[in-house]
């Protein structure tokens, strides 16, 4: 093989529009990152070995024709779940609580892997179910739901959970899951917001509460979303310019280099700035529904979609919860954040999108 | 089901599928729609508010304490100064034990039970998260050895501060006050004055004397630095400075050699002295004895010294020469004469006999002069060289209060005098109104008759008599006295004099002076009640002595000095000014339980005059009480 022919058997299953958008917000991710940890790279070459793993992963898959996807689709939700009843019975705890599971050689995340697993199993549910969607397979995909959502609930893991579920939902909600039911969900979930109130844990509670008045504990709980919130307000039109924000620089943001990254960006580039990147945002978003829209399959439509759908939702809700919107709840910057974990899991994500984009004609023909 | 069917139910499904994509779409528009308001929001509409809360995170402003102005005497000798030292100072919320790091920091340096018990105070007056001293004044051996071992003491730390000295001490206190931490009601009053920006980082604030009353002009303007610092408060960069302004210089008029002298020159007695430039009213020597150690006071005085100052029966902590106030005795005598000179109720020529009592028309009841035998046939100017009583007790009568009241005002008697120390006393010239007021009797005949002689109701304290004596030697011009003459900023241009105020003005006329002034110049020579004050001196001295009683005298009963106690025996008084041609220094010399004023008032005054007018210093102090004179005034 010539190296052009190399070049073009690495590339073949990787798709240009998509990657460019990922390349554009892990550009971004290494500058706010140096920045962010005081003008040093360690945060940032560190960030790059993640990328390094988590590409080649999304490689892998983004090469692994979909029918092996498909097939792994229930082992992988087993396992999944295996691990999250581990979790509960043998857990770690760290921080207050138990979400890390040792198996020997490291310790793992198990709701990490049920980010994909969920959507991964309902969506394959439905795929062999497709012909006859009734209200029998819904409650079924309820349930394959429900389960793996509250097991990490009770973790306690709010925002995870949360998220796993809107997976899982708009994998439901695209197979065509009937209004009524969607807005009889819409309803009994209000209706139990009491109930779930009641069984929080007093951190959760706490933090909902500090969305509305978060100057009530300004130097415990509410600190987060306060100095969050003068970053991005001082941040101002065109930002105070790189290197030079001074919440991010002076310490006064927390958690700047993961969850509240966001912070420190909008404080050096302003408005400006975040258009820029709600624009990056939206264009890899936007690649996500043409693949979905393009795909062949009714799994593949379902699985595209709710990746698609969620990595929205996932920058959406940090950048809603470091401007103040919504509750502090521990989700990371999709692709910006440091982070290797959820590095890997977003990328196997669009591996999966650029398998199901670059397969299809193979399915087609 | 048939191919078509199926193509035509996958189409179904497709559009189907695609309209909740487009669903799906919306929906992400729209959450990121309201993240676009969001952001313009927070940094387009209320920019300026994050904007400024960014800086106040940011920027912390660490005042910069200016240093207290200097405290200087007239010829610029050093009276109040300020020099750095460490102190070891603890923050008890720090420390876990304070018991057992107490004792700990005794080994290294020398912890006395009087640091001790000053640190308990301090303990139970602030909260304990402030840094409370332990020791001041550490050695720099002491440092050295403290900082080989801090690592041993968290929550213990040695802090440079300026000390303010006093190198007078004692002999200063009563005058200069002294310097203290700043308590509650202090910070209370500096807001309402609304200074309190001004006293950021400022620990300490004039409590007394002048250091009380000159605070403004003392404490200078405090600067500031604006310091970029991070969350945990610690300075990152300098932004700006702006420099702090020292407080201004005190020059008094007070000659720090002329108070020493004075103090010196008490010996044992406890008392008062005030001496003044009678041109202007400048305070030349400002002596209230027994003082006290104004340093005990400046980190907060320990209980135990507190104690002793307290109850002690010298009452150290009274400032005499302010707060003081005693019957003038027979020092109203030359003003008596002056207000019957003035009302022209007795010519000078009049003589009266003295049978050594005096009765009011219509009374039995005998006003005794001190000399049993009366002193014969007196006029004005024998009455104040010999003080004869009688006299004054028929001049009370003849003027009536009314007159007294109105022309003794004229000196001031009655009223504070205005000297800049705060808490000064006002005294008592008493008036038929006053009586009315204050025991809802009417005014009677003997009342006035014993204001004549300066033991009735009437009371002045050292510096009212010595401001009145100033214009006993000035035709009758009043001026309001002070200490400070200049205020200086540090680069010693002067900033401003402190103007002479003309209060009253009696207007002597020229021979009513001149004849009081003669009077009070023969109470100096033989013959007079105060030989002693100007024997042998070569420039003249008016004078005139004066007792106040301390126990009422029975009526027929004799006073008989050995036999009371020391405590109980008389005030002795002694009111000058000198050279009598052209007074240059009028004072007032107040010996408490010394008996007569000739006697033990009048040398201690002699020995000030001589040191002022010739720089003569004395040869050896007055030493005890008992050594006073036997004679009688």
């Amino acid at each position: 093989m010539t190296r052009r022919q190399l070049w073009q058997r690495f590339n073949a299953h990787l798709d240009q529009p998509l990657l460019i958008g990922i390349l554009l917000l892990l550009l971004i991710s290494l500058l706010v990152l140096f920045s962010a940890d005081n003008a040093n790279v360690d945060q940032a070459l560190k960030q790059l070995v993640n990328i390094g793993v988590a590409f080649a992963l999304m490689w892998l898959v983004a090469n692994l024709p979909l029918h092996y996807l498909m097939r792994s689709a229930v082992p992988i939700y087993l396992l999944g779940l295996a691990l999250l009843l581990g979790v509960a019975l043998f857990g770690e705890i760290s921080h207050g609580a138990r979400r890390w599971l040792n198996i020997g050689i490291a310790t793992i995340q198990p709701s990490e892997l049920m980010k994909i697993g969920v959507p991964l199993m309902m969506a394959w549910y439905f795929e062999k179910y497709e012909a006859s969607l009734g209200l029998r397979h819904c409650i079924v995909a309820a349930v394959l739901l429900l389960v793996p959502v509250a097991l990490i609930a009770r973790q306690p893991d709010l925002g995870t959970a949360l998220l796993i579920a809107a997976s899982g939902f708009y994998v439901l909600f695209l197979a065509g899951l009937s209004w009524k039911i969607i807005a009889g969900l819409f309803v009994s979930a209000l209706a139990s917001a009491p109930v779930l109130w009641s069984m929080m844990h007093d951190y959760q509670r706490h933090r909902i509460l500090m969305l509305f008045d978060p100057s009530q504990d300004a130097l415990g709980k509410g600190y987060h979303t306060i100095q969050a919130t003068i970053a991005v307000g001082s941040g101002g039109l065109l930002g105070k310019g790189y290197l030079n924000g001074t919440q991010g620089r002076l310490d006064f943001l927390p958690e700047r280099t993961t969850d509240f990254i966001f912070a420190v960006y909008a404080e050096e580039f302003g408005l400006i700035g975040n258009l820029v990147l709600l624009g990056v945002y939206l264009y890899v978003i936007g690649r996500g529904f043409v693949i979905t829209a393009n795909a062949s399959t009714y799994f593949t439509r379902l699985m595209a979609g709710s990746i698609t759908l969620t990595f929205a939702t996932y920058a959406f809700v940090n950048m809603g919860m470091v401007s103040g919107i919504l509750p502090v709840v521990g989700v990371p910057l999709p692709l910006v954040s440091y982070g290797g974990t959820s590095m890997l899991t977003l990328l196997l994500g669009f591996g999966i999108l650029m398998s199901i984009e670059t397969h299809k004609k193979l399915v087609q023909t | 089901m048939s191919l078509r069917a199926e193509l035509r139910d996958s189409q179904r499904e497709i559009s189907r599928f695609q309209l909740r994509l487009a669903v799906g779409i919306g929906f992400v528009l729209v959450l990121f729609g309201i993240l676009l308001v969001r952001f313009l929001y927070l940094q387009v509409v209320r920019h300026d508010y994050y904007d400024t809360l960014a800086e106040n995170n940011r920027i912390s402003l660490v005042p910069i304490v200016p240093n207290r102005g200097l405290i200087l005497d007239r010829n610029g000798v050093v009276l109040a100064h300020n020099f750095s030292g460490y102190t070891l100072e603890i923050t008890p919320s720090k420390v876990a034990d304070l018991e057992a790091t107490i004792n700990e920091l005794a080994t290294l340096v020398e912890i006395a039970p009087r640091d001790r018990r000053r640190f308990k105070k301090l303990m139970a007056e602030r909260r304990n998260f402030e840094t409370l001293i332990i020791r001041n004044k550490l050695s720099d051996e002491e440092v050295a050895r403290f900082a080989a071992q801090q690592f041993r003491f968290p929550g213990v730390e040695i802090k440079a501060r300026l000390f303010r000295d006093y190198p007078y001490g004692e002999a200063m206190a009563h005058m200069l006050g002294y310097i203290g931490r700043i308590n509650q009601k202090d910070a209370d009053r500096l807001e309402e004055q609304e200074v309190a920006a001004n006293y950021r980082g400022t620990d300490y604030i004039g409590k007394t004397g002048l250091e009380q009353f000159y605070e403004n002009e003392l404490h200078g303007t405090t600067g500031f630095e604006q310091v970029e610092v991070d969350s945990s408060g610690r300075a990152i960069r300098l932004l700006s400075r702006t420099a702090p302004v020292s407080g201004n210089t005190l020059m008094l008029s007070v000659d720090a050699k002329l108070q020493e002298v004075a103090v010196q020159a008490f010996g044992n007695y406890r008392g008062a002295l005030v001496a003044i430039d009678p041109a202007n009213g400048e305070v030349l020597a400002f002596v209230s004895k027994p003082g006290f150690d104004p340093s005990l006071f400046i980190d907060g005085i320990d209980p135990q010294s507190w104690d002793e100052l307290n109850n002690s029966p010298d009452t150290p902590l009274n400032n005499r020469a302010l707060r003081g106030q005693y019957p003038p005795g027979s020092t109203i005598k030359p003003f008596m004469a002056l207000t019957g000179l003035h009302f022209q109720t007795r010519a000078p020529s009049r003589t009266i006999s003295d049978p050594g009592y005096y009765t009011l028309p219509g009374s039995a009841h005998r006003y005794r002069d001190w000399k049993k035998d009366g002193h014969g046939s007196v006029d004005l100017f024998k009455s104040i060289v010999v003080s004869c009583d009688t006299y004054y007790y028929g001049l009370a009568t003849e003027l009536g209060i009314d007159r007294i009241f109105s022309y003794l005002s004229e000196f001031g008697f009655g009223k504070k005098t205005g000297i800049d120390i705060e808490g000064e006393s006002a005294g008592l010239l008493p008036s038929q109104e006053w009586k009315a007021k204050r025991f809802k009797q009417k005014w009677y005949a003997g009342d006035t008759v014993s204001v004549g002689i300066g033991q009735g109701y009437n009371l002045v304290t050292p510096m009212q008599l010595a401001v009145a004596t100033a214009a006993l030697a000035n035709n009758g011009a009043v001026y309001q006295p002070h200490l400070v003459r200049e205020v200086r900023s540090l680069g010693n241009q002067k900033v401003r004099r402190i103007p002479q105020v003309k209060m009253f003005d009696a207007q002597v006329p020229a021979e009513h002076q001149e004849l009081v002034r003669r009077a009070m110049i023969a109470v100096t020579q033989p013959g007079g009640t105060a030989v002693l004050a100007s024997a042998g001196a070569p420039y003249a001295i008016a004078g005139k002595t004066g007792t106040a009683q301390v126990i009422g005298i029975k009526q027929g009963a004799s006073y008989n000095e050995g036999s009371v106690a020391e405590r109980y025996r008389d005030h002795a008084w002694f009111i000058a000014y000198a050279p009598a041609e052209q007074p240059k220094i009028a004072l007032v010399v107040l010996a408490e339980n010394g008996g007569h004023g000739g006697g033990t008032a009048a040398p201690i005054a002699r020995k000030v005059m001589d040191y002022y007018l010739l720089g003569k210093l004395p040869d050896a102090p007055l030493t005890a009480p008992a050594d006073a004179e036997a004679e009688n005034d």
